[in-house]
């Protein structure tokens, strides 16, 4: 691989066949999850990053665009729901609204002007947003700055569901993810996926031939962006706060690392990445600061002798677009 | 007024810090292609070798300036032949993905041993105290800082644009492959550059670590400012970098007395207004 | 010699001896694409050799192998009886060959005199400044230019000139007349049958082959990456019909 998404194979109708059989049973896994023993907290948490770093991969994958910014986006989407919900006392599903249309607003603007520039300067446009967001949610009075914002209820999703038990919570987390999940699927199998990856291929090529190659770019920004901040309003339901380190550079290194290790480029990697690296995060807790040599350590690893990922050598392997 | 010009200090110092950084940073993306994400961790490196220096051998600060930076510039050279190297003819990104994770590893490493807080490295007997300059008080360090590190820039100016050597770095940023044809051993140059440019930053780091401490953390907000000096500066001309560099510093101090508030984002603003009128930067040659 | 892959294999081992290029079975490939199947030919001391052929039959590429620059190559390739098929180029510039590439490669970062001074010296011999200005008085004007200000022509003479100065006694040159003006053309021939006479090897690709018909010794004709005919330039007039049809004028 020479380009970051060299691998990713054409969408043919079996492709799709194959991803939506992946699909299906990767919905029947996640709907079995209270039923194992398996911690409905830590799967709750790992689906909010899933989807932040599907939103993520939706830009790199198949815009050609790294974003290593993408934390703004997450921290909006959370500190805008988390202050909806708790100060205003906004019932869930009009907070997530919220949360996600300010990370959309957050998209427009941001997008405006990181879509001038591609490859590097993008990525340290992109960077350099992300810190001026943080500084400004530092000094914002209403999201307490290094404290956060904490104790956010959960209430009653739509009047009925009952957001503080955990099963309940979990489905409603599930249904988000999914949500999210087919909105980028169906986003890559449509007309406007085909033109973006013909110009994350050759962008000069798409221009001949008389695309708008910049409002592309910029609706799939604002789209990856929109989706990043609803995964960051759900997150709030599940913590139940929402904080500084959401914004921070470390975040918007974690949410590229998860991308890398399952696999840039396809449909199922950012998924696999984000269980992995939440994971480690839990097992290596203890660990203070070992954790951010091993992650450093896995993007040296990653870069240097596993460009494809988990899922993207999967799927070279069989030769089937996972 | 003697605060504003306190202030306007201390934005020449940072500026200074920042010329330094963008310098290396613009000499290594001219020879490689590779964002250096790396270069606050080795900025950081540079302080800390000062500090190593002092505390385990007693060796001060004068040999520090010269020992530090060569020290870190093998570390960096090391790392371009072992990791680097690996990834030419590759997508830009890949590089800057691989020095964000060396960064992480250095930055880890440090963070472990050291903790969070901030080591202390005293200011050189010989430049201590201050003068009285009338309109303000000028603390002799800082004053040193400044000058310095201009020195430096516009040697390091004066290396790439006027001598045979940088005849070499430029001809080889421009076209490797026909250097090389002519007999010119470019990896081992390229090896060189990144050296001088990690040289660079270390040597910012020893400076830094009389005014700013000793922490793990401290390469990692600068390196980020200093990526969008770059993209103001746009990374097509040395001097650019030098020029840039110092301004925004000096901007951020400005900003710092008439409107603190705004004084951590201003680079950032600064940065988005560039971009909506001038894309490649002030200085124009786009990458 | 009509068919002069094979009978380039049968003197192979005799002509390598004495050649200062041997070139057999080269085969390049750029990426994916196969570029060179298979291409043999030599260069003996003091000729000027010249490659024939359309655009895209592999004559740059030919250069470009046997230069060092093109990465996946595979065959042999002698120079002065050394093996150099997987020598790195600036190896293989240091043993003497010079390479002046078709597009010129004037450094646009340096100046005229930096461009001259840049290609460092490989053999005792080379020429001095002035010796370079003696050929190509224009440049002297020009020292302080940015490198890519100068006209085609001064920049193909800068091209030229700086190779000189490194004492290789082995030169190629990719199309060195290539969009000039005729007074200019005739300047490059008088330049390269001056380096003839004093003992350089020239190994030429050219289009233009009634300039080349002027300088060269001996001729091959390229085509999709085989050496598919050579002949020595006494034979020209003899095979003009020939050369019409290889090379489409």
């Amino acid at each position: 691989m020479t380009a970051l998404t060299d691998d990713t194979l054409p969408t043919t109708p079996r492709a799709i066949r194959d991803e939506m059989i992946v699909f299906a049973i990767m919905t029947v896994l996640l709907l079995l999850v209270p039923l194992t023993g398996l911690y409905p907290f830590f799967v709750m948490q790992a689906l909010c990053f899933a989807l932040l770093a599907c939103a993520f991969n939706l830009l790199i994958g198949y815009g050609g665009l790294l974003s290593f910014g993408h934390a703004m986006f997450l921290g909006t989407g959370g500190y805008v729901t988390a202050h909806a919900v708790k100060v205003w006392g906004f019932p869930p599903e009009l907070g997530l609204v919220v949360g996600t249309a300010g990370a959309a607003a957050l998209g427009a603007i941001t997008g405006v002007v990181a879509i001038r520039r591609q490859g590097i300067y993008f990525a340290m446009i992109t960077l350099a947003l992300s810190q001026l967001m943080y500084f400004i949610y530092l000094q914002a009075p209403f999201t307490h700055g290094e404290d956060g914002i904490q104790g956010i209820p959960q209430g009653h999703l739509l009047g009925i569901l009952d957001l503080s038990k955990p099963t309940v919570l979990y489905y409603v987390i599930v249904a988000g993810f999914l949500f999210g999940f087919l909105v980028i699927f169906r986003t890559i199998n449509s007309p406007f996926g085909e033109v973006l990856k013909s110009i994350r291929e050759n962008e000069q090529r798409a221009i001949s031939l008389g695309y708008k190659t910049d409002q592309y770019k910029l609706l799939a920004f604002i789209l990856s962006g929109t989706l990043a901040g609803f995964a960051g309003a759900l997150k709030v339901f599940v913590v139940q706060n929402a904080s500084l380190s959401d914004v921070e550079v470390a975040m918007s290194g974690e949410i590229v690392l998860m991308t890398l290790v399952g696999g840039l480029g396809t449909v199922f990697g950012p998924v696999i990445g984000a269980f992995i690296i939440v994971a480690t995060q839990q097992y290596l807790a203890g660990f203070g600061s070992w954790v951010t040599v091993i992650q450093g350590s896995i993007f040296v690893a990653c870069v240097l002798t596993f460009r494809r990922g988990i899922v993207g050598e999967i799927s070279h392997f069989f030769r089937r677009s996972l | 007024m003697q605060a504003l010009y306190a202030q306007l200090l201390v934005g020449l110092i940072n500026g200074s810090f920042y010329a330094l950084l963008s310098l290396g940073l613009a000499v290594i993306f001219g020879m490689l292609n590779i964002i250096n994400f790396a270069h606050g961790a080795l900025y950081m490196m540079g302080a800390f070798c000062a500090y190593f220096l002092l505390n385990l051998w007693g060796v001060g600060y004068w040999w520090a300036l010269i020992i530090a930076p060569i020290a870190v510039g093998i570390f960096g050279m090391l790392l371009e032949r072992t990791l680097l190297q690996w990834l030419s003819g590759l997508d830009h990104l890949y590089g800057l993905l691989l020095t964000f994770g060396i960064a992480l590893i250095v930055q880890g490493v440090f963070q472990n041993y050291f903790g969070s807080s901030g080591l202390p490295y005293a200011i050189p007997d010989e430049l201590r105290g201050g003068m009285n300059l009338g309109f303000m008080y000028l603390p002799i360090y800082r004053g040193w800082v400044v000058v310095f590190s201009l020195v430096v820039c516009l040697l390091t100016w004066y290396l790439i644009e006027r001598t045979r050597l940088g005849a070499y770095l430029r001809a080889a940023t421009e076209n490797p492959t026909l250097v090389r044809a002519f007999g010119i051993n470019v990896p081992r140059m390229i090896t060189l550059t990144y050296g001088l440019g990690v040289g660079l930053a270390a040597l910012a780091g020893v400076l830094s670590a009389p005014i700013n401490q000793v922490r793990p953390l401290m390469g990692e907000n600068i390196i980020i400012v200093v990526f969008a000096v770059v993209v103001i500066g746009g990374m097509g001309s040395i001097m650019g970098s030098i020029i840039t560099g110092f301004a925004l510093g000096v901007i951020e101090g400005l900003t710092k007395y008439f409107y603190p508030e705004a004084s951590n984002t201003v680079v950032f603003v600064l940065m988005v207004l560039v971009l909506l009128v001038k894309p490649t930067g002030l200085t124009g040659r786009a990458a | 010699m009509a068919d002069a892959t094979m009978a380039e294999g049968a003197v192979a081992q005799s002509v390598s001896a004495t050649s200062v290029l041997a070139v057999q079975n080269l085969e390049a490939w750029y990426g994916e694409s196969h570029i060179l199947h298979g291409v043999n030919f030599h260069v003996a001391p003091g000729e000027v050799v010249t490659l024939l052929g359309r655009n895209g039959a592999g004559k740059t590429t030919t250069l470009k192998s046997v230069m060092g620059i093109i990465g996946k190559r595979s065959g042999s390739v002698r120079f002065d009886g050394r093996e150099i098929i997987r020598a790195s180029s600036d190896r293989i510039a240091r043993m003497g060959v010079a390479f002046c590439p078709e597009e010129r490669g004037i450094f646009a970062s340096l100046d005229v005199r930096e461009n001259l001074l840049l290609p460092p010296a490989v053999r005792s011999g080379g020429l001095s400044l002035d010796q370079v200005f003696e050929l190509f008085p224009n440049l002297r004007e020009r020292l302080g230019s940015q490198g890519t200000k100068l006209s085609g022509g001064e920049q193909q003479m800068l091209a030229i000139g700086r190779i000189l100065r490194t004492g290789a006694r082995f030169l190629m040159l990719d199309e060195p007349t290539e969009g000039l003006a005729p007074v200019i053309i005739q300047q490059i021939g008088q330049t390269i049958k001056r380096l003839k006479n004093e003992g350089f090897t020239i190994l030429l690709v050219e289009q233009n082959f009634r300039f080349a018909s002027t300088v060269a010794d001996r001729f091959y004709i390229v085509e999709h990456g085989k050496i598919i005919d050579g002949f020595a330039n006494s034979e020209l007039q003899a095979n003009m019909d020939k050369l019409h049809t290889y090379l489409g004028v």
